[in-house]
C-alpha cells in the first residue's frame, strides 16, 4: 500500500500526489516513469515520475482525468492509499552537457519536462523551456519551470492566456533565428510530440520525445507498448520511454492509442453513472 | 469416507475425471475438470500393483513416492498420503492439474503399456484437494540459523525454493515484480483449468512458513542483484521465469488486434478482463481468432478466446498434430470445446485495414521434412500454396525467453545465446558467487514441476554451501 501523503489541483482537470514510495525514491531518476493501481480491481496505468524526494522518501505524480482510472484518482485524497505503484521503469533521460537544450511540454507533458528541465539545468546547459496547453485550465508549474529554465515561454492554443500559439510556432522561431539549438526535448500527447517532430527535422536537431503507449505490465513481458523505431520494433517499458523522435513511426503509436477507445467509452461513462448514483465509491 | 469404500475392489479401467460440459463450460471460467469423487479415486487407486520398483517415480523430476501416497489414500489413511506426497512435491494441487503426466510419471507406469496408466495425476490433485478442505497443517520450522536469502521471482521456482530454505531456518525474502505473487500459475494458467483459489492457498502456504513476499519489486530497477548482496543478503536465488514474449518479424504484426499470449493471458487471468467492466482492464475479441503455434500457452489463449465470445478460434501451427508440444489433456479440452486446428500451416503476413485492424492472416501450407537438431521433422514451406483467412483478433503463442530486466548491473552472469542463465542442474548455482538460478530462466520455457524441482535442488545446495566452510571451489565445470 502506498499513501498518498498530499494532494494539489495544479490544473483544474489535472492533480498532483506526493506518494510516499521510498525504495522507488532512492532509485528515481528524471524520464522513468511508474505503474500505478488504485485498487483490487484497478488497471495498472503509467504515469510518469514528475518528480521525486530521496531524503522523504516520495515521488511525485501529476495525471490529466481522461478516463475512468484517472477519474477515480481524481477523487482520492492525502490519507487514501494506491494498492499498487511499481518503478522506477524504462531508461532515465540521458543527461549530458550539451550546450543551449529546448524543453518543450504540452498539457500533462509538463510534469514530465520539470525534473528533466532541472537536471539538464543543473548539468550546466542553457535551459530554454516552452510550454502550452490547449486552454489555461490544463496549463500548470509555470513558477516551477521558471525556475529551472534560463528562458521560459508560455503559449495556450485559444489564447486564454499568455501568448496564443501551439508550442511549435515558438519553437520553429527560435530554431530559424541565428541562436543554436543542440537538442530538443519533446514530450506531451502523441499529436504534440509528432509535430515538434516535424518542425525540428529540418533543422536537424535531435529530439527526444517520450511515448505513451498503452502498457499493462511495464516490465517487457506483454509487447503491448510495441512501437516501430527507425523500422524496428521497440517496448516503450524498458527501451524507452525516450526515443529518438525523428526516427518514431506516429501514425502506428497513434493508431495504437485507440485500441480501447470503446471500452474506455464504456467504463467511463459506467464509472460516471454509478459516481452519479453513488453505487461505488471511489 | 463410508464404510463400504474402504475395502476396493480392484478395477481394469482408467477411472475418467467427470467435466463440465463442453458446450457449456466454454462459456464460462469454472474448472473444466471437476476432480474424483471418493469412490473414483478409491477405484483407480486399487488400480496401482505397488511395483517393488517403481517406474513411475523414476518419471516424475521431483521422484514424488507415488506408491506409498495412493497406497495410504487406499488405506483411509489420507492423512498419510498428504505427508507421503508433500515429503517431495510442495505444490501437489498444482501439480496434479498442470503436469505433463503423459510425459512423465503416467508414460514410464508399467501398467501404460496395456494404454492404460494408473491416472497419477487425478489421484494426486485428489489428496491435495481434499488437504485444502481439511484446513492445510503447517510443518515444524526449525530454529532460525540467522541467514537471509532474497529470492526473486514469486513464480513456481522461486516458491519452492523459499518454502523448503524456510523450513530449514532462513529468514527468507521473496521479491516479486507483479502485484500478485504465483508467477505463470497467477498471470497465465487461466482459472478454469487452475483456479485462482488453489494458487492462493499454496502461497499462503509458504508464507505461513515465514517467508515475506515483497510485491512490486522489479530486480534490475528497483534494486540490483549486487546491491542485494551488498545489503547483506547471504545468498541469492533468481526464479524469473522466461516471461519475454517472442513474435514472428511479419509484416503486420503490429496491428491492433494482434497480441502476444503473455499480454492476452495477463489481461485476462491476471487483471481479470474477462470480468470487465467490473474490474477496469479491457481485452479486444474478434469474431474469428488466430492463435499461432500449438503449447500449453496456445491452448489456453485459444480457450480463453472462445470463453471471451469468438466465434471462430483457430490454432495455427507449421507442424502436424503428432509434434504438438501441449498437455494431451488440453488439446483434447480445446477440440471438445470447438478449437479448430489447422496444422502444417504458418503465418507470412498480418493484413490490416482502417484504424490500423486485423482483417486477416496470411498463411503458407507446409511439408514436414528432414529431422531437425531437436529430432522433430523440419516443416518446409509449399511454394505458392499462399491462402488468406480473415480474422479480427491473431495471438502469437510462439514461446518464450527470460527478460533480461533482472540482469542489469550483473555482468558476472553468464547467459548462453538463447538469454537464459548458465547454471548448474544439479544445484542451481550461477557463474556468480552465491547466486543460484532455477526453472524456466535457466531452462528456458519448461514446465512447473520441472521448476519446482529446480528450486528444491537449489535450496538443499544453498544450505550446503552457506553452511560449509567454502573451501571447495565455487563453480566447477559440470561433468559433460
Ligand atoms: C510512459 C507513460 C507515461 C505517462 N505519464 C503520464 C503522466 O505523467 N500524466 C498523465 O496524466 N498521463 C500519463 N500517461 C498517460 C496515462 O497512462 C493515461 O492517461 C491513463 O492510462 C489513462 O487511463 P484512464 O483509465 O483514466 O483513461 P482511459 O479512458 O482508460 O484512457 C484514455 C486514454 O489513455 C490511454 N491509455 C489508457 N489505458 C492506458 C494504459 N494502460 N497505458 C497507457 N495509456 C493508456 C489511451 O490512449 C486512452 O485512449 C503516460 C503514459 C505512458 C505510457
Ligand atoms: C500460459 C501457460 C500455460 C502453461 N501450462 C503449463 C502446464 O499445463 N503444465 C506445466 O507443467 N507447465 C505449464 N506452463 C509452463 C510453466 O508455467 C512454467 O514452466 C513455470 O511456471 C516456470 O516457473 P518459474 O518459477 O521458473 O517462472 P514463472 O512462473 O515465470 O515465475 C517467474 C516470476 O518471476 C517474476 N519476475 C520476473 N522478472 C522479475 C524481476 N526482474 N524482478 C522480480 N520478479 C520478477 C515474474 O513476475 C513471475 O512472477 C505454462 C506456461 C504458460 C505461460
Ligand atoms: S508431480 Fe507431476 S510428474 Fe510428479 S508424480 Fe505428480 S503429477 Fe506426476
Ligand atoms: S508404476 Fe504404476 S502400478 Fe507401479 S507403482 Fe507406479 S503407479 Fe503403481
Ligand atoms: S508494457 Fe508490457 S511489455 Fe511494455
Amino acid at each position: 500500500m502506498y499513501e498518498i501523503l498530499s494532494k494539489q489541483d495544479v490544473a483544474p482537470v489535472s492533480k498532483l500526489f506526493v506518494v510516499s514510495a521510498p525504495e522507488i525514491a532512492r532509485k528515481a531518476k528524471p524520464g522513468q516513469f511508474l505503474i500505478v493501481r488504485t485498487d483490487a480491481e484497478g488497471e495498472r496505468i503509467p504515469l510518469t515520475i514528475a518528480d521525486f524526494d530521496r531524503e522523504a522518501g516520495t515521488v511525485t505524480m501529476v495525471f490529466q482525468e481522461v478516463g475512468k482510472t484517472t477519474k477515480q484518482m481524481g477523487k482520492m485524497e492525502a490519507g487514501d492509499v494506491l494498492s499498487d505503484v511499481v518503478g522506477p521503469l524504462g531508461l532515465p533521460s540521458e543527461i549530458e552537457y550539451y550546450g543551449t537544450v529546448l524543453c518543450v511540454g504540452g498539457g500533462v507533458g509538463i510534469a514530465p519536462v520539470y525534473p528533466i528541465a532541472r537536471a539538464l539545468k543543473a548539468a550546466g546547459n542553457y535551459v530554454i523551456s516552452i510550454i502550452g496547453a490547449r486552454n489555461v485550465n490544463l496549463l500548470f508549474w509555470e513558477d516551477k519551470m521558471r525556475s529551472v529554465s534560463d528562458e521560459l515561454i508560455v503559449c495556450t492554443d485559444d489564447g486564454s492566456y499568455a501568448r496564443k500559439a501551439l508550442v511549435t510556432e515558438p519553437m520553429k522561431e527560435l530554431l530559424g533565428s541565428v541562436r543554436r539549438i543542440d537538442r530538443i526535448w519533446a514530450i506531451g500527447p502523441a499529436i504534440m510530440m509528432k509535430f515538434c517532430t516535424l518542425t525540428s527535422k529540418p533543422f536537424n536537431v535531435p529530439t527526444i520525445v517520450s511515448l505513451n503507449s498503452v502498457m499493462v505490465d511495464g516490465t517487457g513481458m506483454c509487447g503491448a507498448c510495441r512501437v516501430e523505431v527507425g523500422g524496428q520494433t521497440r517496448f516503450v517499458c524498458v527501451h524507452g520511454p525516450e526515443f529518438d523522435g525523428h526516427q518514431v513511426n506516429w501514425d502506428l503509436l497513434l493508431s495504437r492509442q485507440r485500441m480501447y477507445l470503446t471500452e474506455e467509452k464504456r467504463a467511463t461513462e459506467e464509472y460516471d453513472h454509478e459516481c452519479t448514483c453513488g453505487t461505488r465509491a471511489v | 469416507m463410508s464404510e463400504n469404500m474402504a475395502r476396493p475392489t480392484k478395477t481394469q479401467v482408467r477411472q475418467e475425471m467427470p467435466t463440465q460440459d463442453p458446450q457449456v463450460r466454454n462459456t464460462n471460467y469454472n474448472e473444466v475438470a471437476l476432480g474424483y469423487t471418493d469412490e473414483l479415486a478409491l477405484a483407480e487407486a486399487s488400480r496401482c500393483i505397488q511395483c517393488k520398483k517403481p517406474r513411475c517415480v523414476t518419471g516424475c523430476p521431483v521422484e514424488v513416492r507415488i506408491p506409498e501416497f495412493i497406497k495410504a489414500l487406499r488405506e483411509g489413511d489420507m492423512w498419510g498420503a498428504v505427508d507421503a506426497l508433500k515429503d517431495k512435491n510442495n505444490l501437489p494441487a498444482v501439480c496434479g492439474r498442470v503436469c505433463p503426466q503423459e510425459t512423465q510419471c503416467e508414460e514410464l507406469c508399467v501398467l501404460a503399456r496395456k494404454g492404460a496408466p494408473v491416472a497419477i495425476g487425478r489421484l494426486e490433485r485428489y489428496v491435495a484437494d481434499w488437504e485444502r478442505q481439511q484446513g492445510i497443517k503447517i510443518p515444524e520450522r526449525a530454529i532460525s540459523c540467522g541467514r537471509s536469502i532474497a529470492i526473486i521471482g514469486a513464480g513456481p521456482a522461486g516458491l519452492t525454493c523459499a518454502g523448503d530454505l524456510a523450513k530449514m531456518g532462513y529468514q527468507v525474502t521473496i521479491l516479486e515484480a507483479l502485484h500478485s505473487p504465483g508467477g505463470v500459475l497467477i498471470y497465465g494458467i487461466p482459472e478454469f483449468r487452475l483456479p485462482k483459489d488453489v494458487v492462493r492457498a499454496e502461497v499462503e502456504y509458504v508464507k505461513s512458513l515465514g517467508v515475506e513476499i515483497k510485491l512490486n519489486s522489479v530486480v534490475g530497477k528497483l534494486y540490483t542483484i549486487e546491491e542485494l548482496l551488498a545489503e547483506g543478503y547471504d545468498g541469492i536465488f533468481l526464479g524469473t521465469g522466461a516471461g519475454l514474449p517472442m513474435f514472428m518479424d511479419i509484416p503486420g504484426e503490429n496491428c491492433n488486434g494482434v497480441y502476444s499470449a503473455n499480454e492476452f493471458l495477463t489481461r485476462v487471468n491476471l487483471m481479470k478482463a474477462y470480468r470487465f467492466p467490473e474490474f477496469d482492464t479491457p481485452v479486444k475479441v474478434g469474431k474469428v481468432v488466430a492463435v499461432v503455434g500449438a503449447g500449453n500457452v496456445a491452448m489456453d489463449a485459444s480457450r480463453c478466446a472462445k470463453r471471451l465470445g469468438a466465434e471462430e478460434v483457430h490454432i495455427i501451427y507449421r507442424r502436424s498434430r503428432e509434434e504438438v508440444p501441449a498437455r494431451a489433456e488440453e488439446v483434447h479440452h480445446a477440440e471438445e470445446e470447438g478449437i479448430i486446428f489447422d496444422f502444417l500451416t504458418n503465418p507470412v503476413e498480418i493484413h490490416g485495414g482502417e484504424g490500423n485492424w486485423v482483417t486477416g492472416i496470411r498463411c503458407m501450407r507446409m511439408a514436414l521434412g528432414e529431422p531437425d537438431a531437436s529430432g522433430r521433422r523440419r516443416p518446409v514451406a509449399i511454394e505458392g500454396s499462399e491462402f488468406d483467412m480473415d480474422c479480427q483478433t491473431v495471438i502469437m503463442a510462439l514461446g518464450t525467453r527470460p527478460n533480461p530486466l533482472v540482469f542489469s548491473d550483473a555482468p558476472r552472469l553468464e547467459r548462453t545465446r538463447y538469454g537464459t542463465v548458465v547454471a548448474n542442474e544439479q544445484t542451481g548455482r550461477t557463474k556468480m558467487e552465491c547466486v543460484w538460478a532455477g526453472g524456466d530462466i535457466v531452462t528456458g520455457a519448461a514446465t512447473v514441476i520441472s521448476a519446482m524441482g529446480a528450486g528444491k535442488r537449489a535450496a538443499a545446495d544453498m544450505h550446503a554451501y552457506l553452511c560449509s566452510d567454502r573451501s571447495e571451489p565455487w563453480w566447477q565445470e559440470p561433468a559433460a
